[in-house]
């Protein structure tokens, strides 16, 4: 018998829980309400305030402001061990297991007392057949897949009998039959009262398997609602915003004689790690004076798809990239630079600079090669002089706020380095940038500052390719929009053509030929 | 109940720059402790151990003699430590050198001429650097863990010498003793200032390497590649440079350093090769590196102290009665500090009461 939310309090709610870093509201009074037998979806854009909120529940974070009631009482979550103890399971997207022991003994090592590990195997081996969940506790765990190793993690989890599992993208290592398989389980850990927190960028998994679903976006719960009554598009669009924000800048003409600065030409790419995806097939052309942007959610292969353009992963065949006309394929970071090329990663510190070294010195992280004369004299002797005058101009330029002559780079706020990071390229005037995430835990005034001197630069007739899950940025910025989705991307669309709606149907992974048919699909 | 250490959010630049001198206090201190322990006077111990050898002129020149290779090695070391490469088989290198360099000498002992010497000296270095350039290769081809297999190598290196120099290399004249031919006055690495003493040229390669990696470390594109790649290899990889290059290089420079060392040690200070001819001085490199704080320059400083523990070490033996292995106790002594004020300044130490285990994530 399933107790009924009318006689017994829910399971978990929260009442105005809020998170505050510094001048950012992480969660802004989120109103949460999980109950009993329940699968809850947890829906929202990369920092729209997910995990933050996961991490308060799971005791690594303290909230700010709001309470959490465990079973209708208000409960003090300190730690992930007191999580642990009211009843709270977590799944992470990355596994945490020793490739070197058995499956057994990985699950031994989380539990708190010296429990013999042929125990634990029993147990485990029970629990395995109990909710369909296929592993065998003896194996050592660098012989296992993905989906296996997943196994073990719930499995551990579900040692501890906890009321309440949190998933965090279970799915995205998956492939779709271990993702199947996954779903029986959770479905009969639902048949047996227990609770789940499904946190999921797939819409249609969500409507499948879900119950309710809470969205978040930019911190705050902006819907809850029952996805099976919803359909794909009304949830894309609740996760992306409702309207298409006011275009803020003119529509170039775009000149059909542009040159083709950057284009990409059947690029494939096999999965580097386990937790990687491959590139499928992405065909992208940018000309002289255009911005193009990728959209998608984040882990759908932005990230290699950034590598591979930038010559951090060099390609079989030199053609699948082209920088101004000429083959760069197999031409490493410094040659496509050389041609003209500029790059910002989406990490800006220990990627895009070194968090210990001075600015002036994280100047010449991206520049020793292309202004070599400027800064070198004979047997590579740097002249600091022209490097801090470079270092100078650009922050000038780029109005970066700083608190010492040179400091440190990890001693900037974010948007001030990245501000620093996006000026040290454009003070190249490059005839191609591509930029990951040019915005990502910037702060507004940054954010305006990058974007306005990316539209400057295109207007100079340079070819621009921003990477970003923000959807609004794209819809100011950009010309045309592409969606990556699982390491393919879709075809670029003409700004004007392109709608949210639309975009989030990519985004949640619909075909692209269906994207026009927005109420088929759902 | 259990300690845990929490990194602290800002670390004192003052106390940075204190840790080498912290360390070597404490070093003091607990030396002292040890001399009371041992029934000796600790002020005449430590005045045995650290003044004395201070103070007259020969006593220099065997500093200088024992300083020598372990600022060479040392200098070599800083710059694999700055590039996040973890050599530690530079006394493998040190012997390697030693043997290739000792080539001319001992098999072609009619050779005899003014290109001997030169010749002995870049012998010793691509020794030095060939033999380190085994883990470099292998870490870069098959992922090896570069501390076991350079460590490794050591063992392998000694037994070799131990094998040239009672077999093949054996001086035929030397009545079975295993030694190898003492070598011809041109291949002699000559003494500094021969009117004073017995410190030969070691030294000023010494000091002439210190000072060019220092100039390469902090002043050319060379040695930004270094420090980016030791302190944030991915903002490397941005950069475009490679790791796998600076393992080779980091690996070939301190290997070229050690085998110097080596070929300087043997025609310098010994004059022919023995089963042994390191007192360790490619691990003493090791704290040497570390507290000269990875600065070339600093690491001249702190050869100089570490050459003294050696030079103490003996004059205890003969003056106090006690063994020179009180020599290995300073100097481990030394790093066991400065790693310690190191450690404790970059985080800060938390007693935790909590018996369940934290979960391994």
């Amino acid at each position: 018998m399933q107790p009924s939310a009318d006689t017994f309090p829910a399971l978990l709610e929260t009442r105005g829980l809020t998170k505050v870093f510094g001048k950012l509201t992480a969660c802004d009074a989120i109103d949460l309400t999980i109950g009993r037998g329940e699968i809850h979806a947890l829906l929202g854009e990369n920092g729209a305030g997910k995990s933050t909120l996961v991490k308060m529940l799971f005791g690594s974070l303290e909230p700010s402001a709001g309470a959490i009631m465990w079973a209708g009482q208000p409960v003090r979550i300190a730690a992930p061990s007191e999580a642990r103890k009211l009843g709270i399971g977590m799944v992470f997207q990355h596994f945490s297991l020793f490739e070197a022991l058995t499956a057994a003994e990985n699950i031994a090592l989380s539990l708190p007392e010296r429990t013999p590990v042929s125990a634990i195997a029993e147990k485990a081996r029970a629990l395995s057949a109990a909710y369909g969940l296929p592993v065998d506790p003896s194996m050592l765990v660098g012989d296992l897949s993905v989906g296996e190793r997943q196994r073990i993690e719930i499995i551990r989890c579900l040692l501890q009998e906890p009321q309440l599992i949190i998933l965090d993208e279970p799915t995205s290592v998956l492939t779709p039959q271990e993702a199947d398989r996954l779903f029986e389980t959770l479905e009969r850990l639902r048949g047996e009262g227990k609770s789940i927190l499904y946190i999921s960028h797939r819409l249609d998994e969500v409507k499948r398997l879900c119950d309710a679903a809470t969205v978040l976006r930019h911190g705050k719960v902006v819907a809850h609602c029952r996805p099976r009554e919803e359909t794909a598009a009304s949830l894309a669009r609740m996760m992306v915003g409702n309207t298409v924000p006011a275009v803020t800048r003119d529509t170039l003409p775009i000149k059909p004689d542009a040159p083709a600065l950057l284009e990409v030409r059947a690029l494939s790419r096999p999965p580097a790690t386990p937790f990687s995806i491959p590139l499928r097939d992405i065909a992208l052309t940018v000309h002289g004076g255009e911005i193009v942007g990728i959209a998608g959610v984040a882990g759908n292969g932005q990230g290699e798809l950034f590598e591979a353009v930038s010559g951090e992963a060099l390609q079989v065949d030199a053609g699948t990239i082209r920088i101004r006309g000429k083959d760069a394929g197999r031409l490493s970071i410094s040659g496509r630079r050389l041609l003209g090329a500029a790059f910002v990663p989406e990490e800006r510190l220990g990627h895009g600079a070194a968090p210990a070294m001075r600015l002036s010195e994280n100047l010449l992280l991206s520049r020793h090669r292309t202004d070599r004369r400027t800064f070198f004299g004979r047997l590579g002797v740097v002249f600091a002089g022209a490097v801090r005058k470079a270092s100078q101009r650009v922050v000038e330029q780029m109005d970066v706020r700083k608190s010492a002559v040179d400091p440190e780079a990890a001693a900037l706020s974010g948007g001030n380095l990245q501000k620093f990071i996006v000026g040290r390229e454009l003070d190249r005037r490059p005839a191609v940038i591509v930029i990951n995430q040019p915005t990502w835990g910037v702060d507004a005034g940054a954010a305006a500052r990058i974007r306005q001197a990316l539209v400057e630069l295109a207007r100079g007739g340079s070819a621009v390719l921003v990477i970003s899950q923000d959807l609004d940025e794209l819809f100011e910025i950009a010309d045309f929009i592409a969606v990556m989705h699982d390491g393919r991307l879709s075809k670029p669309m003409p700004r004007g053509e392109a709608t949210s709606e639309a975009i989030g149907l990519l985004m949640g992974g619909a075909e692209p030929g269906h994207a026009g048919h927005v109420g088929a699909a759902a | 109940m259990r300690f845990e250490l929490v990194k602290r959010q800002q670390h004192s630049k003052l106390f940075s720059a204190l840790s080498p001198f912290l360390a070597l206090a404490l070093t003091l201190v607990c030396g002292a402790l040890i001399f009371a322990t041992q029934g000796k006077s600790p002020v005449d111990g430590l005045y045995t151990y650290f003044v004395e050898p201070l103070l007259e002129v020969w006593s220099l020149h065997e500093l200088a003699i024992k300083a020598a290779p372990l600022i060479l090695i040392a200098v070599g070391l800083s710059v694999c430590f700055l590039s996040n490469n973890w050599n530690i088989g530079a006394e493998g290198q040190f012997i390697m050198g030693a043997i290739a360099g000792s080539i001319l000498p001992v098999m072609f002992p009619t050779f005899q001429n003014g290109f001997v010497l030169p010749l002995m000296l870049i012998m010793g270095m691509l020794g030095g650097a060939a033999y380190a350039g085994i883990p470099a290769l292998l870490k870069t081809r098959f992922g090896t863990n570069e501390i076991l297999t350079s460590l490794m190598l050591v063992y392998v290196a000694q037994s070799f010498l131990d094998w040239l120099t009672r077999g093949p290399w054996r001086d035929p004249e030397g009545n079975n003793f295993p030694l190898t031919r003492r070598f011809h006055p041109d291949a002699v690495l000559p003494e500094v200032l021969p009117s004073s003493g017995s410190a030969h040229w070691g030294i000023v390669f010494a000091v002439v390497a210190a000072v060019l990696v220092w100039f390469m470390i902090s002043r050319t594109v060379k040695g930004f590649e270094v420090r980016v790649l030791g302190a944030s290899p991915r903002a490397g990889r941005f950069a475009g440079f490679s790791a796998k290059r600076m393992v080779f290089f980091a690996f070939l420079l301190s290997g070229a350093l050690a085998g110097l060392a080596g070929i300087s040690e043997a025609a310098g200070a010994i004059g022919y090769l023995q089963p042994v001819i390191s007192p360790g001085y490619g691990f003493t490199a090791i704290i040497v590196a570390f507290l000269g704080r990875l600065n070339p320059l600093g690491i001249v400083a702190a050869g100089l102290v570490l050459a003294l523990t050696y030079l103490g070490g003996e004059a205890a033996q003969i003056s106090l009665g006690l063994s020179d292995k009180v020599a290995r106790v300073f100097q481990g002594m030394l790093l066991f500090f400065v790693l310690g004020c190191d450690t404790l300044i970059h985080y800060r130490i938390r007693l935790v009461r909590d018996a369940v285990a934290a979960r391994v994530s």
